[in-house]
């Protein structure tokens, strides 16, 4: 399967099809989970109308998460089988990553001021998300610091494989500390604690952060393919009458010696 | 009117509530429309270039 898709012009050809339906589905779900989200769902009893930040809180924090992870397995294929579109995926996917990322902790601060009472605190759980934030800009820095874009991509995605050791810690950060931030109430063993009115539109919204996700992947990869192809296509071009020039000057001077 | 006016006021937390959707819209729609735009741009470079390579040969 994989090596199967690992061919790039596979993968322009299936891509290509692919992105016009993720992209409506992703339009279509996401209005459906704002609208459920802002209107039908109900207040919580104790935290009033503040508990809808949840609804683009919690969804993107786990997309934060399951992108590194992402980023990371997509690194070590492309270290360990060279694989052509790995390195292409992972350079695509860390920048919405990021943003992501972001997202979780600008909606974590607006959600923390009216019910912690602070904008932010240096607790475990926020702490080990913000390094997270820092891991994906340094992915993205390092990935394009070099003139030599393979040793870009090298380096980048050894520091995505070191960064994977802050994932647990960010995920168990509400066990092993006392933090300030709730412990899990959907992904737990024993399953969710939270009302299904609240938890249906909460897993709407994240499956269209999923499709959001899938549809900028592909986009974004297929960006980067036709950068190479016109990066290509223009040596080809200034070279081919070099190099025809170069032929025949040989040529002559062949036919010359004699 | 009173319902609109009930439904954007979040129960006096509107600041907070239409803040942090607004935040995500801008950020996630952002990360969209320069995506889209910049797949395009490389689109039509690609197929410019290849025309121009057509030609010549």
């Amino acid at each position: 399967m994989i090596n199967w898709l690992a061919n790039p012009a596979r993968f322009m050809r299936l891509s290509a099809k692919a992105v016009p339906w993720c992209g409506w589905t992703t339009a279509v779900v996401l209005a459906v989970g704002l609208f459920w989200s802002l209107v039908l769902a109900p207040p919580d009893y104790q935290q009033g109308d503040t508990v809808r930040i949840m609804y683009v809180h919690v969804p993107a924090a786990w997309m934060a998460l399951s992108i590194y992870l992402f980023v990371a397995a997509a690194s070590a294929v492309a270290l360990v089988w060279r694989h052509p579109l790995a390195e292409v995926a992972a350079r695509a996917a860390a920048p919405i990553g990021a943003a992501f990322t972001f997202v979780c902790l600008a909606t974590g601060s607006l959600w923390g001021r009216p019910m912690w009472g602070a904008w932010w605190v240096w607790d475990a759980r926020l702490t080990s998300v913000l390094v997270l934030f820092f891991l994906y800009l340094g992915y993205i820095a390092l990935a394009s610091a070099f003139d030599d874009p393979a040793r870009g991509g090298r380096a980048g995605a050894v520091l995505a494989l070191v960064g994977v050791v802050n994932l647990p810690i960010i995920k168990f950060s509400v066990d092993w500390w006392n933090t300030l931030h709730q412990p899990a109430s959907v992904m737990r063993i024993g399953g969710p604690r939270i009302a299904l009115s609240m938890l249906a539109p909460l897993l709407m919204m994240a499956v269209g952060f999923s499709l959001l996700f899938v549809v900028l992947l592909l986009l974004r990869m297929r960006t980067s393919l036709n950068e190479r192809r016109a990066m290509a296509l223009r040596l080809n071009a200034d070279a081919a009458p070099a190099w025809r020039a170069g032929r025949e000057r040989v040529i002559s001077a062949q036919i010359s010696v004699p | 009117m009173g319902d609109i006016g009930t439904f954007l006021a979040m129960g006096g937390y509107a600041g907070f509530v239409w803040s942090a959707f607004g935040i995500a819209f801008a950020v996630l729609g952002g990360l969209a429309l320069f995506s889209w735009r910049r797949y395009r741009a490389s689109t039509v470079t690609v197929e410019r270039l290849q025309q121009e390579l057509g030609r010549r040969r």
